[in-house]
């Protein structure tokens, strides 16, 4: 009997729930997607490092998955609660006919249930169709081959999405009951008449409001952008975050007070077909959701930067990798290891000797053919001395920059090289070369962080002094360069001397950059585990062109997949609210749009009344949302900057289609299912 | 002198072949500018139907209903909406003013959807709430007003448009017997200084007495029509309550 009544119910007000289901299945197939990637990676064919970096990205996701749950399953409550205020007089009926509380509760367990089941089931198939699509896109941001397209399914996500999302319902079931438990008959039969009075807030208030909370955010802005040298702790942040979220708040409430008088200063526009009507209605719906409002432009806020910033690392670190590898190896080998410790423990007389061999040498000795293997060698030597330490090279400066950077590693030896062996390198990596005159020096860096801060003691001419000689800087900013091929930006400085202001007695490192003797991947991969297997005898380190692709362009893959995952449920959740706000309207919409009807407002008039008073309540908090974005992207572009610069328009492009597609999508469901609403 | 309102035979079925209701048979009535008719009959007599069929907010199932010149059983989609909102004012039971609006907005909104300017539109609300004596009221809510200054708002809504019929659902029906008298008497004004017609649905006597004819229904056919002609509306109060009675006890 509770049975059949609940499932005509589901039948009855089902076009009431697409919104609700419509959100359930999305946040069900995003589930499990993102949890199936596992599996879908398991039979690309990628190197060790990227599985280690998939591995990674698999375990965050997890975590990731476990506050993506917690989220949708407040948004699961919120709309469920929502459904059932709309049923009030429904639920009267049934205790009018005498039915219990305990019959009803049983009828909504059954409602909860079968919708559950439904959309497990539908939002399993659908994530699963997704899936596929997926693998195709994971390939692709891992520079993995698709050897062959294969079917992926994953038991342990499905399983899991089922675990989560029936806690989920089952905590929406209680919530359910409880809710019906407290309802009060009377209460039910008049929920009804509402008695709704118009609130008009002071109009001065409203403004004396916007001006102070425009201030306030404009602090907020120029702490993230402008003035983020102040930002100089990571504590410090909170800040501009607290501002930006009171502001927020401060804006949708007082704009809500004075949007209306706005309008209705310009008589003309105002008393235009409908527009009187639908400014009404849109102020009347602020004033009542200014929460809500204020909370969904948040939510899309951080949609749109993390989205844009996530893609963006994608793409930066792609194109920062092609620059700053222009040779396939950089090995490197202390100098004299003598006298020194590693982990402790003094080195053994063996490697000692090793480490009086330069790296041709100790190559050479256990059976590497250079000349086989490599071309294009080059070999230069680092220098360094506790003599120099970037203390000394701030010299007067120091004082002043300990107190805003505490926590540099002031007494750590300059790295040195002469100029000559400077000079070659550029020129195999394109970059510029330089003179000296005998008593000057010159700073090669690209870590914006570092040569900043080394400008101030380049700016104040400070001099070094090296084996007993002074130098003074020949530039007032560090020159722009590297040394060794890196995935970003990250030399923090290399003190570039004449050739004869050094001598073997502080040489520290023996360097060789080579390019492989190979002419494709395969050829390459192979030389590179011919260097690996060697190398534990040799204690010669180093980077590669292969290694640093596929860990950077792992690392932000991984980091894009978070990001999209995250904002698509933020997205989800944010329109989700909105939508049904908009239509819990409709049912007091309903009366006024069928008056307007009676006086002969024709339907296409009525029509794009709707559509813009809908298309406003969404646009409202996106419109805010897109101005804190714009400073949002700039700080994000500021603290990534280990990551990469700019070239943000493609993933503002990407994030734009995203927001279009799911934002806009809960727009239109919207504004359908409240013309249909309206209609009946 | 031609009818302003001319209803020739008309007929409304409701239900289908198997269940079939006549809520209108063969009736036929004339209307003529400045008259003011009142339509009584008891629930179900068809009077709301009769009132719904000129009002073009439901359809007849045969015969035809001019208004001036046009045929208004022949009117479809937008020619409709244009008519009703050019043509016809109405007023209602239970009001219908918007209750997000203020008096003033609801009654402009009739006249902004047929793309007058602002200023013409407020010319002509403050000349006509002076009229209906509801200044005070234009920037109150409908939350904030009594029923009787609601229908006198609706009443300045209906009339904004220089509609050349008003139709009256029981304006009388929610309000307490002062309100009702004075928006009778406002229409009364309407009808004999401004040379308003004015066609009324009532089941009030009172109301009723205020007309200058009124048409009796019942089962779906007019039963009798009485004229008031020059005698005092007591008078004819009086003479309704006869036919009333003629007609219950039939």
């Amino acid at each position: 009997m509770f049975i059949k009544l609940s499932l005509r119910n589901i039948q009855r007000s089902f076009k009431d729930y697409t919104i609700y289901f419509f959100t359930l299945v999305l946040g069900i197939a995003m589930f499990y997607m993102f949890n199936s990637i596992e599996s879908q990676t398991v039979m690309m064919n990628i190197s060790a490092s990227t599985k280690e970096i998939i591995r990674l990205m698999i375990s965050i996701l997890s975590g990731v998955s476990v506050f993506v749950s917690f989220i949708l399953a407040f948004l699961i409550i919120y709309a469920s609660r929502f459904l059932m205020k709309r049923r009030n007089k429904e639920f009267a009926i049934y205790m009018t006919l005498g039915m219990g509380k305990r019959q009803i509760s049983s009828i909504i367990l059954c409602e909860t249930l079968f919708i559950g089941f439904i959309s497990l089931i539908v939002g399993l198939m659908a994530g699963i169709a997704l899936s596929q699509v997926m693998s195709v896109f994971v390939a692709g941001m891992f520079e993995a081959d698709m050897t062959k397209f294969e079917f992926v399914f994953s038991h342990s996500a499905m399983m899991k999405t089922i675990l989560y999302f029936t806690i989920i319902y089952f905590i929406v079931m209680i919530f359910n009951v409880f809710f019906i438990g407290k309802q009060e008959l009377i209460d039910l039969l008049t929920s009804h008449r509402r008695n709704q009075t118009i609130k008009e807030r002071s109009l001065w208030l409203s403004i004396f409001t916007f001006i102070v909370a425009s201030i306030i955010l404009g602090y907020a802005y120029y702490l993230v952008t402008a003035g983020i040298s102040f930002l100089n702790t990571a504590d410090k942040i909170l800040a501009p975050i607290s501002l930006g979220i009171i502001a927020t708040f401060m804006i949708f409430y007082s704009v809500s007070g004075f949007v209306l008088k706005v309008f209705m200063l310009k008589k003309s526009f105002y008393f235009k077909n409908l527009n009187t009507f639908v400014m009404r209605q849109f102020s009347s719906q602020m004033n009542t959701t200014v929460f809500s409002m204020s909370i969904i432009c948040l939510m899309l806020f951080m949609t749109i930067c993390i989205l844009s910033s996530g893609i963006s690392i994608k793409n930066a670190t792609s194109a920062e990798l092609k620059e700053m590898t222009p040779v396939d190896v950089c090995l490197y080998k202390n100098w004299d290891l003598s006298g020194k410790k590693a982990n402790g423990k003094e080195y053994t007389s063996k490697e000692i000797e090793y480490s009086h061999l330069d790296i041709r040498e100790t190559l050479e000795k256990v059976g590497f053919s250079i000349d086989q293997n490599f071309k294009e060698v080059l070999m230069y030597n680092n220098y360094a001395t506790n003599d120099l330490t970037i203390k000394d090279t701030l010299g007067s400066t120091y004082q002043q920059i300990h107190k805003q950077y505490p926590y540099l590693r002031f007494d750590d030896a300059e790295k040195i090289v002469r100029l000559s062996d400077y000079n070659k390198v550029a020129k195999l990596y394109g970059l510029p070369t330089y003179t000296l005159n005998n008593q000057q020096y010159m700073i090669i860096a690209d870590f914006e962080g570092m040569s900043s801060i080394r400008n101030v003691a380049l700016e104040a001419n400070v001099p070094i002094s090296l084996l007993g000689k002074t130098y003074y800087p020949k530039y007032n900013v560090c020159r722009e360069g590297y040394m060794i091929i890196a995935s970003n930006h990250m030399n923090t400085g290399i003190i570039i001397v004449p050739d004869d202001a050094v001598n073997e007695s502080i040489r520290q490192q023996s360097v060789m950059i080579a390019n492989y003797n190979a002419n494709d991947k395969d050829e390459k991969r192979k030389i590179e585990e011919k260097i690996n297997q060697i190398n534990h005898q040799t204690n010669i380190e180093g980077v590669s062109k292969l290694t640093l692709y596929e860990s950077s362009i792992g690392l932000g893959a991984m980091v894009t997949f978070i990001a999209i995952y995250l904002g698509i449920i933020f997205l989800i959740s944010g329109a989700t609210i909105l939508a049904l706000k908009q239509l819990g309207e409709s049912v007091d919409n309903k009366e006024r749009y069928h008056m307007l009807r009676k006086i002969g407002v024709d339907e296409h008039m009525l029509n794009k009344a709707l559509f813009i008073q809908i298309g406003l309540f969404f646009i409202a908090p996106l419109i805010l949302a897109l101005i804190h974005s714009f400073f949002g992207i700039k700080f994000c572009g500021y603290i990534l900057t280990t990551f990469g610069d700019e070239k943000l328009m493609t993933s503002i492009f990407l994030t734009a289609i995203f927001i279009i597609f799911i934002y806009g999508g809960y727009m239109m469901i919207t504004y359908l299912n409240s013309k249909r609403m309206i209609k009946d | 002198m031609e009818p302003i309102l001319k209803i020739q035979n008309i007929e409304k079925y409701y239900g289908n072949k198997s269940n079939l209701t006549k809520a209108l048979s063969q009736l036929s009535l004339d209307v003529y500018k400045g008259e003011f008719v009142a339509i009584m009959g008891a629930s179900g007599s068809g009077k709301t139907t009769l009132l719904n069929c000129v009002s073009t907010i439901d359809r007849v199932t045969s015969g035809h209903i001019y208004v001036g010149d046009t045929d208004i059983t022949k009117l479809k989609g937008n020619e409709l909406n244009r008519f009703r909102r050019e043509e016809l004012g109405f007023i209602f039971q239970d009001f219908n003013l918007l209750d997000t609006l203020t008096a003033y907005e609801n009654i402009a909104l009739a006249l902004s959807i047929q793309g007058v300017s602002h200023k013409k539109i407020d010319r002509r609300i403050q000349a006509l709430a002076r009229d209906l004596r509801i200044q005070d009221v234009l920037n109150k809510f409908p939350y904030q007003m009594s029923g009787g200054q609601k229908q006198r708002v609706a009443s300045v809504r209906a009339l904004i448009t220089n509609p050349k019929m008003i139709l009256a659902d029981e304006p009388t029906g929610a309000l307490d017997s002062h309100s009702s008298q004075m928006l009778l008497d406002s229409f009364k004004h309407l009808n004999e200084d401004l040379e308003t017609t004015i066609l009324m649905v009532t089941h009030d006597v009172l109301s009723a007495s205020y007309a200058s004819r009124v048409v009796f229904i019942k089962d779906g056919q007019i039963f009798n029509e009485i004229y008031r002609g020059d005698c005092h509306r007591k008078a004819f109060y009086e003479k309704i309550i006869d036919v009333m009675t003629l007609l219950g006890g039939e």
